[in-house]
């Protein structure tokens, strides 16, 4: 009986910090969120437009955000853009690096959307005569929008569990929370840990289940 | 690239301006590039009013020359590759448990294993990393190879379950047919064809697993980016953005000659994948979207079509 009221104590105790660290969480994942999703359209944008130089910058960003830890793209925003001049706290830092690391991701998804509306859509509209702007804006788009929203919602949750790596640079997020509440509290480690994993599902499951069933949807209009 | 179907093909006055806006924003690129090289090459007044060498100033880089320093890099690059290497053959093989799982016939396997799946892929690497370090006390080096292989395994596992049921029913029906059992025909009719269609999701998800294996610093094992830090603290941090800068050319080096060897594989398997999807669109033309779609990564949507018939 003593083992389990030690517990519940324990877990009364450590709510107040993993609360805060959760809502750091969420702000982090809505900063980012929003931050990538504007910053991944435009690089998708870039991608498929008819200027070269700016499909070669867009390539080149993707590739090397893509292929470098996000540990590191954090430390760079954390130690080299203060150098730089960006003076911000470590929140907002992170919430850039995460921004920055997600976007392409983002525009991967954008583009794995356009990859999914039949050809003869962007044919059809060429040929009565539009132009890229009114092809892509009028045709591609509102078709592709619809098909970007799942893989556009798994970015999402890769964001919200990799904003637990925000925890290395001085923001207290839920990882964050759930590593000195483990330290703090030997005995019920296990606890400590499934707990902060039900919080972080909270976050992951329902968007899991948000893209399944807008798949399935999609799936019925096609 | 030169043919997309979004535009015209460019006429001499679009083509004028479209090397005019090439130029003119390769210019800004630039010019931004170079800013910043300044910016960083300055020598900086601390706060204390203390003048601090630029950051390319030989001070700065002086430890390039230590051979010390480069075998502290060796043994963190190779750290690095020998938990990837593990974790990515573990990862593999509970993906394809994984998938056998979620697609077996009695629901007292599909339903835990589904629930296990969710759990190990809503959670942060981070998170069951730490997990497996405290909870089984496996020692660092292990700790990270299980939460990749398990973390990384879910996602393989999810990707082979829809390759496998965007197969066409008639493989299935197929194997049924001629007298197979129905594992029989998950083993060698079905899940060799979902093998091969998700071989580009898998081989990019390894990729993944390879960039990852930075996370394994939560459990102090020394692996590349863990090295940066301690050398910096053993050196002091003047060298702080020799030795990120050095750290991210040896990250981008692995990963994107992986990259480029999964691109590789993934297109030597291309033309298998087109005949086992009917009503992939195959109008004249197609390739002419080339310019603004890639194969990766669009597949299990692109085909999820087929699961209704």
């Amino acid at each position: 009986m003593d083992v389990i009221t030690n517990a519940i104590d324990a877990l009364v105790d450590i709510t107040p910090i993993y609360m805060q660290g959760f809502l750091l969480t969420l702000a982090l994942l809505g900063i980012a969120g929003v931050g990538a999703f504007i910053l991944g359209v435009l690089i998708a944008a870039m991608r498929i437009s008819p200027v070269p130089s700016l499909r070669v910058f867009a390539t080149v960003y993707t590739e090397i955000l893509r292929n470098i830890p996000l540990l590191l793209v954090l430390f760079f925003c954390a130690f080299v853009l203060p150098i730089l001049g960006v003076n911000l706290d470590f929140f907002l830092l992170a919430a850039l690096g995460l921004t920055l690391y997600t976007s392409p991701f983002v525009a991967e998804a954008v583009r794995s959307g356009f990859n999914g509306v039949p050809v003869g859509q962007a044919e059809a509209a060429r040929s009565i005569g539009m132009g890229f702007t009114q092809t892509v804006g009028l045709v591609i788009l509102p078709q592709a929008s619809r098909m970007v929203v799942p893989p556009l919602i798994n970015v999402f949750i890769a964001l919200t569990k990799n904003t637990s790596v925000a925890g290395a640079f001085f923001v207290n997020e839920l990882f964050k929370a759930t590593a000195s509440a483990a330290r703090d509290n030997g005995d019920v480690v296990i606890l400590t840990l499934i707990y902060a994993a039900a919080l972080y599902l909270a976050i992951t499951v329902p968007l899991g289940l948000i893209a399944g069933a807008i798949e399935k949807k999609v799936m019925v209009l096609r | 690239m030169s043919t997309s179907i979004l535009y015209d093909a460019p006429g001499p006055k679009t083509k004028r301006n479209s090397t005019i806006a090439s130029v003119i924003s390769a210019l800004a690129i630039l010019a931004l590039l170079v800013w910043v090289y300044f910016i960083l090459a300055a020598p900086r007044v601390s706060a204390n009013g203390a003048e601090q060498p630029g950051l390319f100033d030989p001070s700065r880089t002086d430890i390039l020359s230590d051979p010390e320093v480069w075998g502290a890099f060796g043994r963190g690059v190779l750290n690095t590759l020998r938990m990837a290497g593990v974790a990515a053959v573990l990862a593999i093989i509970v993906g394809i448990l994984f998938s056998f799982g979620r697609t077996a016939a009695s629901k007292w396997v599909r339903i835990p294993t589904s629930i296990l799946l969710e759990f190990f892929r809503g959670i942060p690497l981070l998170l069951l990393i730490f997990f497996v370090f405290l909870l089984f006390s496996t020692g660092s080096y292990w700790a990270g190879v299980l939460g990749l292989a398990i973390y990384n395994g879910a996602i393989i596992g999810e990707a082979l379950r829809a390759g496998i049921s965007s197969l066409p029913k008639g493989q299935r029906e197929g194997g049924l047919s001629v007298g197979l059992t129905s594992l029989q025909t998950r083993f060698i009719i079905e899940f060799p064809q979902a093998f091969r269609q998700m071989l580009p999701i898998i081989l990019a998800q390894l990729v993944v697993l390879l960039k990852d294996t930075s996370l394994a610093y939560v459990v102090a094992y020394p692996e590349l980016s863990r090295i940066i830090k301690e050398l910096q603290n053993f050196y002091g941090s003047r060298y702080l953005f020799t030795l990120f800068a050095v750290g991210l050319v040896i990250y981008l080096v692995m990963n994107v000659s992986l990259s480029y060897i999964a691109r590789y594989i993934a297109k030597r398997s291309g033309p298998k994948l087109g005949d086992i999807t009917p009503d992939k669109p195959k109008a004249p033309g197609a390739e002419g979207t080339r310019a603004i779609t890639i194969p990766r990564g669009s597949r299990s949507y692109g085909e999820a079509g087929n699961t209704g018939w």
